[in-house]
C-alpha cells in the first residue's frame, strides 16, 4: 500500500475465512483504514493482489466487480448515510439498485433492517434527526440491506459510549450467527477486539508490515513482538521474555 | 421459495421449503391464509421447516409479515418449530425500540402545522433582528477601541472583493452599458434624439445600473461565500469553540467580512460605472456616429455629481445587505451535508431580493429629497 511515492505497508499476506470475525488492527497511523479501503475496492494496491473468492478484485472487469460489491456491505466510520435521505430511503437504495422487488417488498424489507438494528418507527427520520449510535445502527442497516457475505466495518466502536459500542458489538455477532455473514472489522478498540474478534492482525507502523496474526486472546499471552504486547495490553512495559528474540533486537536498532 | 400449507386440527402447518433470497418476491402471508376455504377453522399457525434450504432477509420479511397477521386475527403464532436463529432474529425485530418516537409530530393536525409555521417564521424574523443587533453592537465596540478586528481576515475579503472580482465585474458592467447604449441608440434615433444616449447611459450607470449589477454580483459571488465560509466552520464546530473560549462569533468572523465588503462595494460600483460608460460609449460612436466629445459632453452637462453619489450611496448600502445575508444564512447553517448548498442558495437570494427592495426604498426617498 502507498501513498504516491510513500509505502505505508508492504508484504501483506492473509487470508479471511468463511464466517469468521476478522479484525485489522494497529495503532493510529498504521493504515488499518487504508487496508480497508484497498479491500473494498476504493484504492488499488501499489503492487500485489486482493482476491475474492478467486477473482482479483483490482482487475474484475466492471460486471465481475459490481457482483463483487453486490457481495459487500460496509459500515464506514461515520456511518456515510445520505443525508438528503431518509433511514428508510438510505436502506432502501442499494436493494432498489440490486433487486427487481416491488417496492412494498422493499418497504417490508427496510422495516425489518431497521427492526433489527433497534430503529423501529425511525424509516421517515433524516440521519440529522437522530443521535450518533441510532446513524451508525441506520449504516448497519444499510450495509446489511443486501444480506451481503462479508460485511466490511470501519472503526465500529469510535465515537460511541461504551454501553452503545458494546450493543453495536452484539450486533455484529448476532449477523455472523443468524446469517453466518463473514466480518472483517477495522479497529484499536480492545474491549471490541477481546469481544467480537476470531482472528486478529496487527499492523505494525514502524515495521511497516504486519507482525501478528491469530486469536487475539493468544496474541496478549504470547505475543510475538513488543509493539503487540504493548498494544493488547496497552502499555509502556517493556518486552516480556515470551517476545521472540529478534523482535527484541530490531526494537532495540530503532 | 416453495410454501405448503396443511391443517392439523385448529393448527395451520406452513411448510417452508427451498432457498428464500432477497433476489425473488416473497409470497403474501396473508393471501396464502385467506384464500384457502376452511380458513375460518384455524386457531393457530405453525411451521415445518425440515425443507427449508438457505435464508436470508426475504424469510424473515415473510414470518412478519405472518406475525402481523396473527396478531391482527387473534390467532396464535407459533414459533416452537422455526429455528433458534430465526426465532431470536424474528424477537429482536418486534422488540420495542430503546427510544420511543414522539407520535405527536405525525399526528399534528393542519392548524398546528400552520402554527409551528407560523412560530418558526417569527423565530427566524427575531434572529435576523437578534444578529442585526449583535452586528450593531460589535461595530460599536470596534469604534469605542473595546474590541479587536481580525484584520487578517478584514483584508482577505478587501483582496477578494477587489482584484478578485475585476474580471466578473467589468464584463458584467461593460455588457450592461452596450445594452443600454444600444436601447437607446434603436428608440431614441427615431425621435431624432440620438445625442442623448450618453445621458441614459451616464444617468442610467450611475443611478441604477452599476450599483444594482454590482450588488447582485457580489451577492452570487461574495455573499454565497460567505455562507459557506461560515456555514463549513459551523459544521466543523469552529463556531461552537469561539462561543466555549466566551468569545463572539460576529467579532471574530462576522465583522471583518461585513466591513470589508462594505468598504469595497463604493469602489467597485465606481469601477462598474465607469466600465459601463465606456461600453455605452462604443456603442454609440460605432452606431450612432457620435464623437467621444459629443457623447462625453452629454453625458456631462445633464448628469450631475449627486446621481453619481446616490450609485456609490446604494453601493455602500448594498455591500452590507449581501454581507449581512451571507453571514446570516452561514451562521444558520444546519449540520447536514446539503446544509452548506441551503446557506449558500437562500444567502444568494435573501441578498438579491434586498437589494432589489433597498434599491426601490432608496430610489423613493431620492424622489421625495429631491436628488
Amino acid at each position: 500500500m502507498a501513498y504516491r511515492s510513500l509505502v505505508i505497508m508492504r508484504d501483506l499476506s492473509f487470508q479471511v475465512r468463511r464466517g469468521e470475525i476478522f479484525v485489522i488492527m494497529g495503532g493510529s497511523g498504521s493504515g488499518k483504514s487504508t487496508l480497508l479501503k484497498h479491500l473494498i475496492g476504493l484504492k488499488k494496491p501499489a503492487a500485489g493482489t486482493i482476491l475474492f473468492e478467486g477473482d482479483d478484485f483490482g482487475e474484475a472487469d466492471a460486471p465481475t466487480r459490481k457482483g463483487i460489491l453486490r457481495r459487500m456491505g460496509v459500515l464506514y466510520q461515520n456511518g456515510a448515510l445520505w443525508s438528503g435521505l431518509t433511514l428508510a430511503e438510505n436502506v432502501a437504495l442499494p436493494i432498489e439498485e440490486y433487486t427487481s422487488l416491488p417496492p412494498e417488498a422493499i418497504a417490508e424489507v427496510v422495516s425489518l433492517k431497521l427492526a433489527l438494528v433497534g430503529l423501529r418507527g425511525f424509516e421517515s427520520f433524516y440521519p440529522n434527526e437522530i443521535s450518533g449510535g441510532m446513524r451508525k445502527r441506520a449504516a448497519l442497516a444499510r450495509a446489511a440491506a443486501l444480506d451481503p457475505e462479508v460485511l466490511f466495518f470501519d472503526e465500529p466502536s469510535s465515537g460511541l459510549d461504551p454501553i452503545t459500542a458494546s450493543r453495536l458489538d452484539d450486533l455484529i455477532l448476532q449477523l455472523r450467527e443468524s446469517f453466518g455473514t463473514t466480518i472483517v472489522v477495522v479497529s484499536h478498540d480492545l474491549a471490541s477486539i477481546f469481544k467480537i474478534a476470531d482472528r486478529a492482525l496487527f499492523l505494525d507502523i514502524k515495521q511497516k508490515t504486519m507482525t501478528a496474526l491469530g486469536d487475539p486472546g493468544d496474541l496478549r499471552d504470547h505475543p510475538p513482538s513488543e509493539e503487540v504486547h504493548r498494544f493488547l495490553t496497552r502499555s509502556s512495559e517493556t518486552a516480556p521474555s515470551s517476545i521472540p528474540e529478534q523482535h527484541r533486537k530490531t526494537r532495540s536498532l530503532r | 421459495m416453495q410454501v405448503a400449507l396443511r391443517q392439523e386440527d385448529h393448527t395451520l402447518i406452513v411448510g417452508l421449503g427451498g432457498d428464500w433470497e432477497l433476489d425473488h418476491p416473497t409470497p403474501r402471508f396473508d393471501r396464502l391464509i385467506e384464500d384457502r376455504a376452511d380458513a375460518g377453522a384455524v386457531r393457530a399457525v405453525g411451521f415445518d421447516t425440515t425443507e427449508l434450504g438457505l435464508w436470508d432477509s426475504s424469510l424473515l420479511t415473510f414470518l412478519l409479515q405472518g406475525m402481523n397477521y396473527c396478531e391482527a386475527q387473534s390467532l396464535e403464532f407459533k414459533t416452537e418449530s422455526l429455528s433458534e436463529n430465526i426465532a431470536r432474529l424474528l424477537e429482536l425485530a418486534r422488540a420495542v425500540p430503546e427510544q420511543e418516537i414522539d407520535q405527536e409530530e405525525g399526528k399534528a393536525s393542519l392548524v398546528t402545522r400552520l402554527g409551528r409555521q407560523g412560530l418558526s417564521t417569527f423565530d427566524a424574523f427575531l434572529a435576523s433582528i437578534t444578529f442585526t443587533g449583535e452586528v450593531v453592537d460589535s461595530f460599536i465596540r470596534l469604534v469605542l477601541f473595546r474590541m479587536r478586528l481580525r484584520w487578517r481576515d478584514f483584508w482577505v475579503v478587501v483582496q477578494s472583493n477587489s482584484s478578485g472580482a475585476l474580471p466578473v465585474v467589468t464584463l458584467i458592467s461593460f455588457l450592461v452599458g452596450l445594452i443600454i447604449s444600444f436601447l437607446g441608440a434603436v428608440v431614441l434615433r427615431r425621435f431624432g434624439a440620438g445625442y442623448y444616449v450618453s445621458y441614459l447611459v451616464g444617468y442610467g450607470m450611475l443611478r441604477e445600473m452599476g450599483a444594482l449589477m454590482t450588488g447582485i454580483i457580489m451577492a452570487g459571488r461574495t455573499g454565497a461565500a460567505f455562507a459557506a465560509e461560515l456555514g463549513s466552520m459551523k459544521i466543523t464546530e469552529e463556531i461552537d469553540a469561539v462561543k466555549t473560549l466566551g468569545l463572539s462569533p460576529v467579532d471574530h468572523f462576522v465583522l471583518p467580512r461585513i466591513l470589508g465588503l462594505f468598504l469595497m462595494m463604493p469602489l467597485l460600483t465606481i469601477y462598474a460605472d465607469f466600465i459601463g460608460i465606456l461600453g455605452g460609449m462604443i456603442v454609440a460612436v460605432t452606431l450612432l456616429d457620435l464623437s467621444t466629445t459629443q457623447f462625453i459632453g452629454g453625458l456631462l452637462t445633464p448628469v450631475t455629481l449627486a446621481d453619481g453619489l446616490l450609485g456609490v450611496f446604494k453601493g455602500s448600502v448594498f455591500g452590507l445587505i449581501i454581507g449581512m445575508a451571507g453571514c446570516l444564512r452561514g451562521l444558520q447553517t444546519g449540520n447536514d451535508a446539503g446544509a452548506v448548498g441551503r446557506a449558500a442558495t437562500s444567502a444568494v437570494v435573501t441578498g438579491i431580493t434586498l437589494i432589489i427592495l433597498a434599491n426601490a426604498v432608496i430610489d423613493w426617498l431620492a424622489v421625495l429629497l429631491g436628488v
